[in-house]
Order: C-alpha cells, then sequence, then structure tokens
C-alpha cells in the first residue's frame, strides 16, 4: 500500500507526492553522509585490517587491470580516429596527439576507469556485503566486538583510494598508445613524432588533474558499494537490488563529480 | 533468585506501523537455560537483537549483569560483547574464512592473540564439538549444514562467555543431527556454567535445552515456567502451540 495520501476521488496528492519524494531524497543523502564519514573516521583512524586492506587491493586494483586496460586502449583509439576526422576538416590533423593525451589524462582516462569500476567493483561490493548482511555476517562480526566500519568498509575504502590513481595511470598510458597505434598504423603518423609531441604537450598538471579525479572517484565506488551493500534487503532480489543501486548511484556520482572537479581545476588553473 | 546475568524491562520495538515487541519483560540468572517459544513472526528474533544490542529498543531498558546496555556504545558495549556468545540461525560463518579462522576470529582480533596459539585453541574448541583437525583448513562452503552449525557454537563458546543466545539452532538439521547439536549445547552450557537463551520453534530441541520455557505471544512475553510444566501450563496460547494444532486463539502465520 502506497503511504502517499489520495485525493477523494481517488487520485494521489502531487504536493504530498512530491513533498515525501524530496523527504526520502534527504533522508537518504542524510545517511549516506553520515555512513561516508564514518568509513572515512574508521579509515584514517587505528586499528587497520592490513591483510583486509592488502586482500581488497589485490580484488579492487590487480584484477581490474584488464578491463581498464582494454577499456583504455579502444577509447585512446576511438578518440585518434575521431579527431583525426574532426581535424582534418581545418587541416589540423597534426594535433592528434596532443588532443588525445590532453583528453585521455584530463578526463577520459579517470572517468572510463570510474565508469568500469562502478560496475565492477562497487556492484561487486555491495552484492558481497550485501549477501553477508542477509546472512547475518555482519550482525556476527559485531557480535564478536568487529565493527563492520573497521573490517569491512574502511578496508575497501582505503584499498580503493590507493588503487584508483594507479589503475588511471595504467589507463592513461594504455589510452595514450591506443591512440599512437591507430596514427602511426592507420592514419600515417610518423611514431617517433607522435611520441615526441605528447610528451611535449602534456603537463604534470594534466596527469595531476586525473590522478585527482581518481582518488576520489576510489572513495566515491566503495562508499556507495558498501553503503548499499549494508543496507541490503533480504532475498537474491535484496542483493540483486542493491548492486544495481550501487552500480547506478556510482556512475552517475563519478561523473557529477567528475563535472565538478573539472569545473574547479579549469578556474585553478589546473 | 541471584542476580540476572540478563533482563529486559518493558522493552518494546516498532518497526514504522507494525509493532513487534509491546512491553517484553524477562530475567536469565547466571547458569540458566531459558528456551524462548513463540511462532513465526512473533518477535523472537528482534527480542535477541534488542537484547544482544543489534537493535536499539524504542523504549525500555536492556541490564546486562545489573549494568544498563540499553543505548550504550564503544567500550562498555564492547565490555558486554565479550562476555557473550552467539549462535546464528544460519550459522553466520564469514565465506572468505577458514573453519578455524572463523572459530578463533576473536581471538586474533580482539585479543590479538599470535594466529598459531588461536589455532591451537580453535582446534581444541573444535574438538568439544566433535570436529576433527581435518575439517580446520575447509572453508564454510565445503561441510555440511550439522557441521556448520557446530563450527558455529564452536566459535561462540571458545571465549568461555558467561551468556550465550542460541537463534533457532536446530532449524533445518535432520531431526538426528537436531538432537546431537542440542546435546552439544546442553553440554558445553553447562560445562561453562554459562546462563543460556535460546529461541526456537521447535518443541523437541525447546524439552531438552530448557531449565524454563518462557513464550511470547503478541509481542508479549505471556506465560513462562519451569520446562517440566509445558505440558500442564494452564495457557490455552501455550497448550496450542505446544501441541501443534492450527485451531485455537493463535492464529497461523499464513
Amino acid at each position: 500500500m502506497s503511504n502517499v495520501s489520495t485525493h477523494k476521488t481517488g487520485f494521489p496528492n502531487p504536493l504530498r507526492w512530491i513533498g515525501a519524494g524530496v523527504l526520502g531524497l534527504f533522508a537518504e543523502i542524510g545517511r549516506l553522509s553520515v555512513f561516508a564519514g564514518r568509513t572515512a573516521l574508521a579509515a584514517v583512524t587505528p586499528r587497520w585490517f592490513l591483510g583486509q586492506i592488502w586482500r581488497q587491493m589485490i580484488q579492487i586494483g590487480f584484477f581490474s587491470f584488464p578491463v581498464v586496460g582494454m577499456a583504455g586502449v579502444f577509447i585512446g583509439a576511438a578518440l585518434a580516429l575521431n579527431i583525426y576526422t574532426g581535424g582534418s576538416r581545418y587541416g589540423a590533423e597534426q594535433f592528434v596527439p596532443n588532443i588525445v593525451v590532453l583528453g585521455i589524462t584530463r578526463e577520459l582516462g579517470a572517468v572510463i576507469t570510474g565508469l568500469m569500476l562502478a560496475g565492477r567493483v562497487s556492484a561487486g561490493i555491495s552484492a558481497e556485503i550485501g549477501a553477508m548482511r542477509v546472512t547475518e555476517q555482519i550482525d556476527a562480526l559485531e557480535t564478536l566486538s568487529a565493527s563492520p566500519y573497521r573490517y569491512l568498509y574502511a578496508p575497501r575504502f582505503i584499498a580503493a583510494l590507493i588503487t584508483l590513481p594507479i589503475l588511471v595511470a595504467a589507463a592513461d598510458i594504455v589510452g595514450v598508445m591506443g591512440g599512437w597505434l591507430v596514427s602511426v598504423f592507420s592514419l600515417g603518423f610518423d611514431s617517433t613524432t607522435y611520441l615526441r609531441n605528447t610528451i611535449d604537450f602534456v603537463t604534470t598538471g594534466d596527469i595531476a588533474a586525473g590522478l585527482i579525479k581518481a582518488v576520489v572517484f576510489g572513495g566515491v565506488i566503495a562508499i556507495m558499494g558498501c553503503y548499499q551493500g549494508d543496507r541490503s534487503q533480504a532475498g537474491a532480489t535484496g542483493v540483486g537490488r542493491a548492486a544495481t543501486l550501487s552500480m547506478v548511484g556510482a556512475a552517475v556520482l563519478v561523473l557529477a563529480s567528475n563535472y565538478i572537479m573539472s569545473t574547479l581545476f579549469v578556474e585553478l588553473g589546473l | 533468585m541471584s542476580e540476572p546475568i540478563l533482563k529486559l524491562e518493558n522493552v518494546v520495538k516498532t518497526f514504522g506501523s507494525n509493532e513487534v515487541l509491546r512491553g517484553v519483560d524477562l530475567e536469565v540468572a547466571p547458569g540458566q537455560s531459558l528456551v524462548v517459544i513463540g511462532g513465526s513472526g512473533s518477535g523472537k528474533s528482534v527480542m535477541l537483537k534488542n537484547a544482544l544490542g543489534l537493535m536499539t529498543p524504542d523504549s525500555g531498558k536492556v541490564l546486562f549483569d545489573g549494568q544498563d546496555v540499553t543505548q550504550s556504545t564503544g567500550k562498555p558495549r564492547e565490555m558486554m560483547r565479550s562476555r557473550v556468545g552467539m549462535l546464528f540461525q544460519s550459522g553466520a560463518l564469514f565465506d572468505s574464512l577458514t573453519v578455524w579462522e572463523n572459530v578463533a576470529f576473536r581471538l586474533i582480533h580482539k585479543e590479538r592473540m599470535k594466529r598459531s596459539d588461536a589455532k591451537e585453541r580453535a582446534l581444541a574448541t573444535l574438538k568439544k564439538v566433535r570436529l576433527g583437525s581435518e575439517v580446520a583448513g575447509l572453508f564454510p562452503a565445503e561441510i555440511s549444514g550439522g557441521m556448520q552449525k557446530r563450527v558455529s557454537l564452536a566459535r561462540s563458546i571458545i571465549s568461555e562467555p558467561d551468556l550465550i543466545f542460541f537463534d533457532e539452532p536446530t532449524t533445518g538439521l535432520d531431526p538426528i543431527t537436531a538432537d546431537a547439536i542440542n546435546d552439544l549445547i546442553l553440554e558445553q552450557v553447562r560445562s561453562l556454567g554459562a546462563a543460556a537463551v535460546s529461541i526456537t520453534h521447535d518443541m523437541p530441541s525447546a524439552r531438552k535445552i530448557a531449565d524454563e520455557i518462557a513464550m511470547l505471544f503478541d509481542g508479549k512475553i505471556i506465560w513462562r515456567g519451569p520446562a517440566s510444566d509445558i505440558d500442564h501450563s494452564g495457557n490455552e496460547y501455550v497448550d496450542q502451540f505446544v501441541h501443534g494444532r492450527a485451531s485455537g486463539p493463535i492464529q497461523p502465520a499464513m
């Protein structure tokens, strides 16, 4: 039964409906903020479960290399092809290496990695923690005097903060190589000139912008996965729904935070 | 009666408009085995979670060894939990850890015991629940349901608690394995001298492990007495439940 009141005619009262939706949204933001705060606090204060952190770094970082590498190389290649096609309309084909490296390091390397991990990692974390929630393993942790924030959530949060920049750095390198491959073997660029232009054009600020974004994306992905998993409802449907919500939530937050950070970096001249 | 190890005073817990606990009063003396019976959805698990601090009552008090732990967090809560064991209905063993790591979890992570010493204690505790060292290195998914319950029992007794909660300890087990689990519960609780609070709707299990039985119905304890009195309680609700009759004052949960 809906908790939204209806008019005497039987139609839902739209104002109440909107009001309930807005209140629900704020309540969810509040819960998520408290959860994120508690997880971050557990991450920066002892005790740290180093074995758990290492295990999560392998899960989140090492096992994501293939998917991030594949995505990077194809994005770099497609980017080079499109920039060449567009640039040729103005006789600006020679800027392909410059724009590829700029686009990859400042935006696409981080965003593509963030989106891929929103799917692979955030949903995975959510499903794992959701299954633990519904099988009472998280309750068991608490009765054994182990805080789930310290034992489960903080290790995933820390691991994501550490591994995302490494993955983004790898995506940057592979993405640039993807552009180089297409440019040299398909578009007729000279290999040495392409690489020289790339290295001369890219700045430390460009690379730093992507890596800073990666740290934020890592936090977002881990928090969304843990939060939705922790709130998972019973049953396969509940766990599946938690995985979907975490993936969608993480992807939207990755894109939104990317825009905010890009704006900030431009303002700061980074 | 000596000072109760656990006391619930007028505990109320509501979920939305559903008032699950409507003022539960319960006392458990040290060394006593109390079984709480009640139908599906009667609030037994919610009562247990409130007693354990996994849920906070809307009103009322939970006292552990005379101390009010209703709202406590941090050290007071940890102090209580270090003296409490819990066997969950599903076993709730950690999938990613081996059997011995599950059993020794508190020793390794809370008491900071060396892994080699903790493993030795875990193997000794597994032996108490009739499990050999050959299962110690297996993962929970690699052992049977009955073995999982025994591992969970071992985990709940390894730190020699003063109070152990058992949530439907025999659910999902065949009658022979269920009886073996009941025997182990009795044996271990007696040897530790611990108090036990079990919730179940399995009457053979309740008769076997209880000193006293209480019945939870409609969010309240409606009857409590010695286990030997359960068949002549003089309470029509208890009679219907004990004899498993569909007709009577309790409506089947359908």
